[in-house]
């Protein structure tokens, strides 16, 4: 589904990315951990295609096409969605209003009809029940004045109504407490099957406890320098990421 | 090339959907303003010996003044004898007396309902091109239940006792430069009376359109809402694109008597010129409310077109307990340059206002907020909160306020808040995350920032609006 060949992305000059290699395929779930620093958002962002990051040489395909000169939004209507960390407020806009232009994007680029308004209303619904979002916040404007799990819990009803093929959920776990996480990782497995992937950024092992990851990969100055299984998560909470770091600096 | 000009022709008409002309035969009268040019328009609308005394009066007032300076705005000088002030399409109805369909096609192409069975239920429309209103809808209608809704021409020459007493008396010909122009050369409008204790029960509504190129337009308009009454009122209005700059100075004037209610909206979309600056309307208007016991005045404005707008949609809060609101969302792009605002002058005890002023500027457009919160020295009691948000899109626009509050009485309570606000790289990254296109992500964030003002607006009008933002927003990002 993605392939990543010798990835190099840089920010004002500054290369974060120095040769990232992966290969995601359908249906799998990868977590990518590493240090504070390690590239691991700029990766994210990278990937849904954020102007502010320069790509400067490698390749990104996607279900075979070539990623890197699309924009954002075609991106997201191919089916890459992005958990952001941290979800912005957009003032007076719903976010039944934003979900369904989001949804008519999504399927106009998928080659089906818009939803008549008793189908979204039914769909959205539905969606606010399976990942647990109190269907009042349906109405409210996007993430305003929403608490830090509410806006976690609303970046996965956004993920279950748009049905991606890709999901990169950026530090869903950051800032929540043992029963957020618990509904938001619980919502993101519901969410997960044979026809999709994600990709988990995560600096605890505990998200992973919910969703369990078929590759673990470790991040470090922009390189992955280990990858392993779920048992590799738990080896690196136990004993932290010296003992890699030491063996890539030799 | 024959292809590039056909492309850059064509993205410039779609910038300003309505910028066509129609081609009709049209009545003029030589340029320039004189006694005798107001002798001349006078008597092409028959108009009674006081009215021209009234116009003569104003004229001479004027000559005295000079063109304000103290807006927040570059105005050209203007050749007040390089314009013409009447222009009227030679032929208004048909022998049928049906409108003419050269008219009919022009304002079917501008959706403005001329034909009652066309009309959406509850909308009755006057719609005035260049100096002479053409149609008038659903007269006979409101007339069952004593509503007056007609051209102000009409109403001179057939209620002359209502007119003696209600027009000048909110905004009197020496009011400023533009209100004695205003009163001197005025064309046609809409007079509406609403009697004693009546609901109107549809909207009234009146569509100005300029057409002839070289004249000028002289709105005037006037509302009476007799005690105990209730109307909502919208206006509308646009131009062709030229590049020369026209000239719309307007004079409306409101009266809410006691126990009374109306409710005043305007899509402004007059031509606001190219993306280079050049041509547009140049908008200076004068609308004031009084408002008498119990009663409210709300004034909901979207101002997008224009390449000058100088505007202060006003309640004068005169009754005790009487409410005063004004709700304003003012789009400059490109060159486009807009000082505008309201004043609320209390005078009567526990009156109370509200204003929601939300400013966008993109391009290079400069936009003002120029308001003004007056409580005179007996008026106990009395409450006012403003709230004035700038928006910013890009980094060569600008946005000011100019807010004055003047509190005569301690009893006063008076909140001003403001913001400014730029649209962030965040939001709109978010939003396009999610496969909304830049454009339209931008139209969203302006269309929420607007959405407390765009909710005051009738229905229909409000989704209008909501797509106009975004239509003149086109080109800002990217």
């Amino acid at each position: 589904m993605l392939l990543i060949k010798d990835l190099h992305a840089s920010v004002d000059g500054k290369e974060i990315l120095r040769g990232i290699n992966l290969h995601i395929r359908r249906g799998e779930v990868h977590a990518i951990m590493g240090p504070n620093g390690s590239g691991k958002s700029t990766l994210a962002s990278v990937l849904a295609g954020d102007e502010r990051f320069q790509v400067t040489s490698g390749e990104v395909l996607f279900e075979g096409e070539s990623l890197l000169q699309k924009k954002i939004e075609e991106r997201a209507r191919k089916g890459i969605f992005l958990g952001f960390q941290y979800p912005v407020e957009i003032p007076g806009v719903s976010n039944a209003n934003f979900m369904k232009a989001a949804v008519a994007e999504r399927r106009r680029a998928m080659g089906l009809e818009p939803l008549s308004a008793s189908e979204f209303l039914k769909l959205m619904k539905q969606k606010a029940i399976l990942v647990s979002l109190d269907p009042k916040f349906l109405s409210r404007a996007v993430n305003e004045g929403f608490s830090g799990g509410e806006k976690k819990k609303n970046e996965i009803f956004q993920m279950a109504m748009l049905e991606p093929e890709l999901s990169i959920l950026d530090e869903t776990d950051s800032g929540l407490d043992i029963d957020a996480l618990r509904i938001v990782a619980t919502g993101v497995t519901k969410l997960h099957n044979e026809q999709n992937s994600t990709i988990v950024i995560t600096h605890y092992q505990r998200l992973l406890d919910y969703i369990v990851p078929d590759f673990v990969h470790v991040l470090y100055k922009g390189r992955i320098i280990k990858t392993g299984d779920k048992e590799l998560a738990l080896k690196l909470e136990k004993e932290g990421y010296d003992w890699l770091i030491k063996d890539f600096e030799k | 090339m024959m292809n590039n000009t056909t492309l850059i022709d064509k993205i410039d008409n779609e910038d300003y959907e309505y910028g066509f002309q129609t081609d009709i035969e049209t009545e003029t009268i030589p340029k320039g303003l004189s006694e005798d040019v107001i002798k001349i328009l006078s008597a092409k609308k028959s108009e009674p010996e006081w009215m021209l005394e009234m116009r003569l009066r104003a004229f001479r007032h004027w000559k005295k003044l000079k063109n304000p300076q103290w807006g927040h705005l570059d105005i050209p000088e203007i050749d007040f004898d390089d314009i013409i002030y009447y222009a009227a399409p030679k032929r208004k109805t048909t022998i049928e007396g049906e409108l003419d369909p050269e008219l009919k096609r022009t304002f079917d192409r501008l959706g403005v309902p001329v034909e009652e069975q066309m009309a959406l239920a509850g909308y009755a429309v006057d719609a005035v091109m260049d100096s002479e209103s053409v149609r008038t809808t659903f007269q006979k209608t409101l007339s069952e239940k004593g509503i007056i809704f007609c051209p102000i021409s009409e109403a001179i020459r057939n209620f002359p006792e209502l007119i003696k007493k209600y027009m000048g008396s909110v905004v009197s010909y020496a009011d400023n430069f533009y209100s004695a122009l205003n009163a001197a050369v005025f064309s046609d409008g809409s007079f509406c009376y609403i009697p004693k204790g009546v609901r109107c029960p549809m909207e009234l509504s009146t569509y100005f359109r300029i057409n002839a190129s070289g004249t000028g337009q002289f709105e005037r308009t006037l509302i009476v809402a007799d005690e105990g009454s209730y109307v909502s009122y919208l206006e509308g209005c646009t131009a062709p694109r030229r590049d020369e700059n026209q000239l719309h100075a307007a004079v409306v004037e409101i009266i809410v008597e006691k126990d009374a209610e109306v409710k005043y909206s305007t899509v402004q979309n007059w031509y606001p010129g190219d993306k280079n600056g050049h041509g547009g309307i140049y908008n200076f208007v004068t609308k004031r409310g009084l408002v008498m016991e119990n009663a409210r005045l709300s004034w909901t404005q979207v101002e997008t077109g224009s390449a000058i707008t100088w505007k202060y949609p006003s309640c004068v809060l005169k009754g005790d307990n009487s409410y005063g609101e004004f709700y304003s969302v003012a789009l400059t792009n490109n060159y486009q340059q807009a000082d505008t605002g309201t004043k609320m002058i209390h005078i009567g005890s526990n009156s109370r206002s509200r204003i929601i002023s939300k400013g966008i500027s993109a391009g290079y457009s400069q936009n003002s907020y120029r308001g003004m919160v007056r409580v005179a020295p007996g008026a106990t009691g009395v409450q006012n909160y403003s709230q004035c948000d700038s928006l910013l899109i890009g980094s060569k626009c600008g946005a000011h306020t100019f807010p004055v509050i003047d509190v005569g009485n301690n009893t006063a309570k008076v909140e001003h808040e403001a913001t400014t606000s730029k649209i962030s790289d965040e939001q709109l990254m978010y939003l396009r995350q999610r496969g909304i296109s830049e454009e339209d992500a931008v139209g969203m964030i302006v269309g929420g920032y607007a959405r407390e003002v765009l909710r005051n607006l009738p229905m229909e009008f409000a989704v209008e609006a909501q797509n106009l933002l975004s239509l003149s927003l086109e080109g800002t990002v990217g």
